[in-house]
C-alpha cells in the first residue's frame, strides 16, 4: 500500500509558489528536492551533515513540529541568515499533522 | 540549432550535472545513460540507513521519477556505453545504438576494488556499492549471523555498526594498523576502535587476507594465518575509478580521468566530474576524492563550463560517516605532517581534531560536534592562521574563531 501524501507549499525567495504532495514519513527537504524546488541544496541528502536545507516555516506550523535535536540546533547556527523560526528541512517528517505547512526558503543555503 | 549533451554515468554527478546544466539555462536536449536498472540515487545510505532497513528504497533516488522527463532528459537505464568515437562525436552503446554529442560528460564513478586471494569468487563473498548489492545482501544480513568483513575503511566499519546493531557476530580485518588508514588522524582511528569494540565488533589490525574456504560458498576467512569461520563476507577495500572509456578514447587518466579546475578533459568537447576524476585540488596538486561534495561541486563546475562560463573549481572537500550513535564530520585533507590539534573530550564521545599546516588550519574531524565542523570547513576554506591553544580552548566557543 502506497503511503499517505500530504500537502506542502514551498515558496522561493522571490515568492514563486509550489504546492506538492509528500508522502508521509518523507523529510521536507526530501519533498522539496524531489520536485526540484529550487532553494533547497540539500548537499548531504538528509544526514544532518550540510546545513544546506534551511527552511522558514511560516506562523502557525512552528507549535505543530517536534523540537530541534542538539544536531539540528548546533549545525543551524552555522547557515545564513537564521532566524527564530529557521529550520533544517531533513529534520522535519511529513505527517497529517503537518498536511498544508507552509515553508519560505532563503535567497541562498550558502 | 541547439547543441547536444550526452551523459555517460547516472549517478549523483550526472543527476547534479543535469540540474545545473538547466539551472544555468542549457535548453538543449541532454540524454543520460546508466548501466543500472536504477535512476540517480544516493549511495551513502546504503551501507548506513538503507542496510539497517530503516530507510526505504525510493527514498534513496535524488528526484522524484517524473523529473528527468520534465527537464527534458532522456534517461537510459540498463544502458552501457562500449566505446566515445571522438572524431564523429559519438557514443556507442553496447547495444549497437550511437548517441551524437556536441558536449560529453563523463561521470562514470567507481567501482569496488575486488579480492583476487583464492575463495574471493566463492558465493557469500560480498560487494557493497549499488543497491543491487545491499539487496543481495539484506537476506542473509540477519540476528546471529558471522560476518567477516576485510577493510576497516568507512564501507566497512559502517556495515560493522550496522551488523552489531541488528545483532550479527561482527569480525573487521584491517591490513593496516589502524582503522580509515587512509581518511583519518591516528586519533580518530583509536577513538573508533575502541567504540566497534565496546559494540561487540572484533577487530583484527595489520591482518590481510589470505583466501576464502568454502564448499559451494564461503565458509570461514584464513587471515594471519588463522581460520575464522564466517556465514558471510563483506569486502570494503576501496573503489577503482571507471575510466575504461576514456582512456580507449585516447583521453589522459592516471588512476582517474584527468581533467582541470573547470572540469575539462584534454578534449575541448569532454568533461568529466565525480569519483571518476583526477583534478587540480585547491592546493594545486592532482587528487582524486571519492565523495558526494566532490560529485555535486564539480558536477555544478562542469556544466558552468559546458554552457561557456567556467569557474574554478576550489571547494573545500568535506566528507561524513555515520557510525552508531556518531557523526564524523571532516573537512579539508589532511596530511600525516600536520599538527594535531585535539578540542574537546573524545571521553564525552564529542571532539574535535583540527589539522594545522604552518600554522594554518588545513583540515578538521570532528564528532558529534557540528560546531566545529561548520567553522572549521570555514577555517580551512581560508586557510586561518588560529594558535592550538585557542583552538583548544573550549571555554572560546567556535563562532569566536570564524
Amino acid at each position: 500500500m502506497a503511503a499517505a501524501k500530504y500537502k506542502v507549499t514551498y515558496i522561493e525567495d522571490g515568492g514563486k509558489t509550489h504546492t506538492v504532495e509528500v508522502a508521509e514519513g518523507w523529510s521536507l527537504m526530501e519533498g522539496a528536492v524531489k520536485h526540484l524546488i529550487p532553494g533547497i541544496d540539500a548537499d548531504c541528502g538528509g544526514a544532518c551533515a550540510c546545513a544546506t536545507c534551511q527552511v522558514y516555516v511560516a506562523p502557525g506550523w512552528q507549535e505543530k513540529l517536534p523540537p530541534k535535536s542538539d544536531m539540528e540546533e548546533t549545525m543551524l547556527d552555522f547557515a545564513p541568515d537564521v532566524r527564530p523560526n529557521s529550520r533544517l528541512s531533513c529534520q522535519l517528517r511529513m505527517s497529517a499533522a503537518l498536511d498544508g505547512i507552509v515553508l519560505n526558503l532563503p535567497k541562498s543555503q550558502h | 540549432m541547439s547543441e547536444t549533451i550526452v551523459i555517460i554515468g547516472a549517478g549523483q554527478a550526472g543527476a547534479q550535472a543535469v540540474q545545473s546544466l538547466r539551472a544555468e539555462g542549457f535548453t538543449g536536449p541532454i540524454t543520460m545513460v546508466g548501466d543500472e536498472a536504477y535512476p540517480p540515487y544516493q549511495r551513502p545510505p546504503l551501507s548506513k540507513a538503507y542496510l539497517l532497513g530503516t530507510f526505504e528504497r525510493p527514498r534513496l533516488f535524488l528526484k522524484a521519477d517524473a523529473y528527468y522527463a520534465e527537464a527534458g532528459c532522456e534517461l537510459l537505464v540498463n544502458t552501457s556505453a562500449k566505446a566515445i568515437h571522438r572524431a564523429e562525436r559519438t557514443v556507442e552503446l553496447t547495444d549497437g545504438r550511437k548517441l551524437s554529442y556536441d558536449k560529453l560528460l563523463l561521470t562514470t564513478g567507481a567501482r569496488v576494488r575486488r579480492l583476487k586471494c583464492p575463495g574471493a569468487d566463492l558465493p557469500g563473498v560480498h560487494y557493497l556499492k549499488t543497491i543491487a548489492d545491499v539487496d543481495g545482501l539484506q537476506d542473509v544480513f540477519q540476528a546471529g549471523k558471522r560476518i567477516a568483513i576485510v577493510g576497516g575503511g568507512y564501507i566497512g566499519l559502517e556495515v560493522a555498526a550496522v551488523g552489531a546493531k541488528r545483532g550479527l557476530d561482527v569480525t573487521v580485518f584491517e591490513a593496516m594498523d589502524r582503522l580509515m588508514a587512509r581518511a583519518v588522524s591516528p586519533e580518530l582511528s583509536a577513538f573508533y576502535a575502541a567504540e566497534h569494540e565496546k559494540a561487540g565488533v572484533k577487530l583484527k589490525l595489520k591482518t590481510g587476507v589470505e583466501a576464502f574456504e568454502g564448499n559451494g560458498k564461503v565458509e570461514a576467512v584464513i587471515a594471519g594465518g588463522e581460520r575464522t569461520p564466517a556465514d558471510i563476507v563483506l569486502v570494503g577495500i576501496g573503489v577503482i575509478p571507471c575510466d575504461e572509456l576514456a582512456v580507449q578514447a585516447g583521453l589522459a587518466s592516471e588512476d582517474g580521468i584527468v581533467v582541470d579546475q573547470n572540469a575539462r578533459t584534454g578534449d575541448p568537447h569532454i568533461w568529466a566530474a565525480g569519483d571518476c576524476t583526477r583534478h587540480v585540488g585547491r592546493e594545486g596538486h592532482y587528487i582524486r576524492l571519492e565523495c558526494v561534495q566532490n560529485a555535486i561541486d564539480q558536477a555544478k563546475h562542469a556544466a558552468l563550463a559546458m554552457v561557456g562560463r567556467p569557474k574554478t573549481y576550489s571547494e573545500v572537500p568535506w566528507f561524513w560517516s555515520d557510525q552508531y550513535d556518531l557523526k564524523l564530520q571532516i573537512a579539508g585533507l589532511a596530511r600525516p605532517t600536520d599538527r594535531l590539534v585535539l578540542r574537546g573530550d573524545p571521553g564525552l564521545r564529542k571532539f574535535a581534531v583540527f589539522h594545522l599546516r604552518d600554522g594554518a588550519v588545513a583540515a578538521v574531524e570532528a564528532v558529534n560536534a557540528a560546531p566545529e565542523y561548520m567553522i572549521g570547513k570555514k577555517l580551512v576554506a581560508s586557510a586561518a592562521k588560529i594558535a592550538p591553544e585557542t583552538l583548544s580552548d573550549m571555554s572560546i566557543p567556535m563562532k569566536q574563531m570564524a
